[in-house]
């Protein structure tokens, strides 16, 4: 969430660090079904490497475009990540600005028996509920079957988007610790 | 091109249906010559796993069988094995499963209302683009949505494949105060849902009727979702324990997925047309007010206009809803007591789609030792094959896109465990 501004005068740099953490990262996918569990599996390791902190916001999501269009309500900066479909390069990472773009239809598999996260963008943006910023991490799946572990490839590249997610949301949070007087 | 000339609609994969499916329609002039609708379902993986399982599990197993109706699943699961154990359920039980049904009847038909079906008769090729030039209409689909999601969460810990269900009860029940606080938005609902049946009764329908026998359950006191006796407006009465012994399952060469028939009557169809034809007496006033209002006539025999009675459903849910949370009191126990016997039971829930009908065998240890699971898309799949080879007929003149686009809208008027994969279908026509 938004942390409160403070009732004292506060700098435009100290805003601008705030603002920047509120920040929502989202990971989508099922994790009983193989390489679609690779955006729950950034999100646990987010939580576990400890980078919630206030205002930055880590969510897992099934996916379901509707409860994603609320969950992203209220925030400045959203990084969304989901499975690809495959293409021969199991665990490539690309990266969408989906404010900028529309996203690409065979490229997002969409969750089974509803609209998934690339409907939830498009519907969001049709209807002008996009947030501010939306950056779209997509890691490319190798298999989706029932019951199955996610792929050696696949595993490691999200582990590694993790690991750089965390390095940003680190680098954020200790601007925001200098807090105004010495921002 | 001449008017005898051969025209084939084949289309390759009915994505995120309840399994995987394929349509083709071959028509001569204006002369359908073959009908094929393809799905190949998932449940009967699920009957194998099942087996050897606990009884326990299996509410949390069944709910993974779909992401849109898994209160279904877990509500027949957990009635036929009470049925099989003999275990008697406390009356706030019951009434709590009504409310965890309303949740997914909103949650269900809201999005099949808006975002799948509407779309077809307004003449979008999806809801997004739906959305660009009707934002108020499917903003109100969201919140409507929203709300039964709501419902979901509070009854089953979690919005998608809920957790709470279990043999005997619920693992633990919500307190008076945390359903009230549902009271405000499924006042607004009711409300909107009643918007939502006036918006969809003024949609054009194509004229189309057909002489259907309609199968649900049957209640003497209310609108049917877990108890009741098997119906039909042509004198089927039978308990769920008969179900088999009326119903059967066949092979088709053309498909994976089996068939299900009344035995020697053929084709059926189940869902909300199905329900509404057959329980119409026992809606309350506000929702018959509503189906009088919308110009629907009991029985209505035109499937496009099965989008007008899932939004009196939806009238029905929120009312429901509210009803339940007003008489809501706590369970003394949330959970009855169950011990494990050499058993069989069976039952039959109303599912969003239909008639939803489970068969468990239970071995001494209380481990599964049968299962068989009849989902809605299985018991429709025959009759939306019988809908085409009749409607094709009257728009087997028109050219091959629009013909497409209408076989598509028919195979949608079921829902069929979700037919939001038809919007995004890969279509190839061929010509002679």
């Amino acid at each position: 969430m938004i942390p409160a501004f403070p009732a004292r005068p506060i700098s435009l740099s100290y805003m601008w660090s705030v603002i920047r953490l509120a920040l929502c990262i989202i990971g989508c996918g099922n994790v009983d079904r193989g390489d679609d569990a690779a955006g729950p599996l950034v999100a646990r390791r987010l939580q576990r490497f400890g980078a919630q902190t206030p205002g930055v916001e880590i969510m897992e999501q099934s996916g379901e475009s509707f409860s994603l269009m609320d969950c992203w309500m209220g925030f400045e900066y959203v990084i969304l990540v989901d499975a690809t479909a495959p293409s021969g390069m199991p665990g490539q990472v690309q990266m969408w600005n989906a404010r900028a773009d529309k996203l690409p239809k065979d490229i997002f598999p969409c969750s089974t028996h509803a609209f998934g996260a690339r409907e939830a963008v498009e519907l969001a943006r049709a209807m002008n509920r996009l947030p501010p910023t939306l950056w779209i991490v997509g890691i490319e799946g190798k298999q989706f079957s029932l019951g199955t572990p996610l792929s050696p490839e696949v595993e490691r590249a999200a582990n590694s988007v993790a690991q750089q997610l965390q390095n940003s949301v680190r680098t954020t949070r200790d601007l925001s610790q200098t807090g105004p007087e010495r921002a | 091109m001449s008017k005898q000339s051969t025209r084939t609609i084949k289309i390759d994969t009915l994505a995120r249906v309840e399994g995987e499916g394929a349509l083709y329609v071959k028509v001569k002039g204006d002369e359908v010559q073959d009908v094929k609708l393809k799905i190949y379902e998932p449940p009967r993986f699920f009957e194998a796993l099942l087996r050897g399982r606990h009884f326990s599990e299996v509410p949390d197993l069944v709910a993974r069988i779909c992401g849109i109706c898994p209160i279904a699943y877990q509500m027949s699961a957990v009635h036929a094995i009470e049925c099989a154990l003999g275990v008697e359920i406390d009356p706030s039980v019951r009434l709590l499963r009504r409310l965890f049904y309303c949740g997914e009847w909103i949650e269900s038909h809201t999005l099949h209302v808006y975002m799948l079906h509407a779309p077809d008769f307004l003449g979008y090729p999806d809801a997004i683009a739906m959305a660009r030039d009707h934002q108020a209409i499917v903003q109100q689909g969201l919140r409507l949505k929203k709300a039964g999601n709501r419902i979901v969460a509070l009854m089953g810990g979690r919005e998608i494949h809920p957790v709470s269900a279990a043999v005997g009860g619920f693992y633990k029940a919500p307190s008076k105060s945390a359903l009230r606080e549902l009271v405000d938005e499924l006042t607004w609902a009711l409300d909107a849902s009643l918007a939502t049946a006036c918006w969809v009764s003024g949609l054009d329908f194509p004229d189309f009727e057909q002489d259907y026998e309609f199968v649900s359950l049957s209640h003497p006191d209310e609108y049917p979702f877990n108890e009741g006796r098997i119906v039909s407006n042509r004198g089927l009465d039978i308990a769920a324990s008969e179900y088999e012994d009326n119903f059967t399952e066949q092979h088709v060469e053309h498909s994976n997925a089996l068939h299900s028939v009344l035995r020697g009557r053929g084709s059926y169809m189940v869902g909300p047309m199905a329900r509404f034809n057959l329980n119409f007496d026992k809606l309350p006033e506000v929702a018959q007010q509503a189906a009088r209002d919308c110009g629907l006539q009991v029985p209505c025999r035109n499937p496009f206009r099965s989008i007008v009675v899932r939004a009196i459903e939806l009238v029905f849910a929120c009312h429901e809803a509210l009803r339940v949370i007003r008489e809501y009191e706590p369970p003394p126990i949330p959970r009855a007591q169950v011990t494990a016997r050499v058993s069989t039971g069976q039952a039959a829930t109303e599912a969003p789609r239909g008639l939803l009908y489970h068969r468990y065998g239970i071995d001494p240890a209380g481990l599964i030792s049968s299962a068989k699971i009849v989902p809605p898309t299985s018991q429709n799949q025959k009759r939306i094959e019988e809908d085409l080879w009749h409607f094709v007929a009257q728009v087997a003149s028109r050219p091959i896109e629009e013909i497409t686009w209408k076989c598509e809208q028919a195979v949608r008027n079921y829902d069929p465990c979700i037919s939001c994969a038809t919007h995004f279908l890969k279509l190839h026509v061929e010509r002679d």
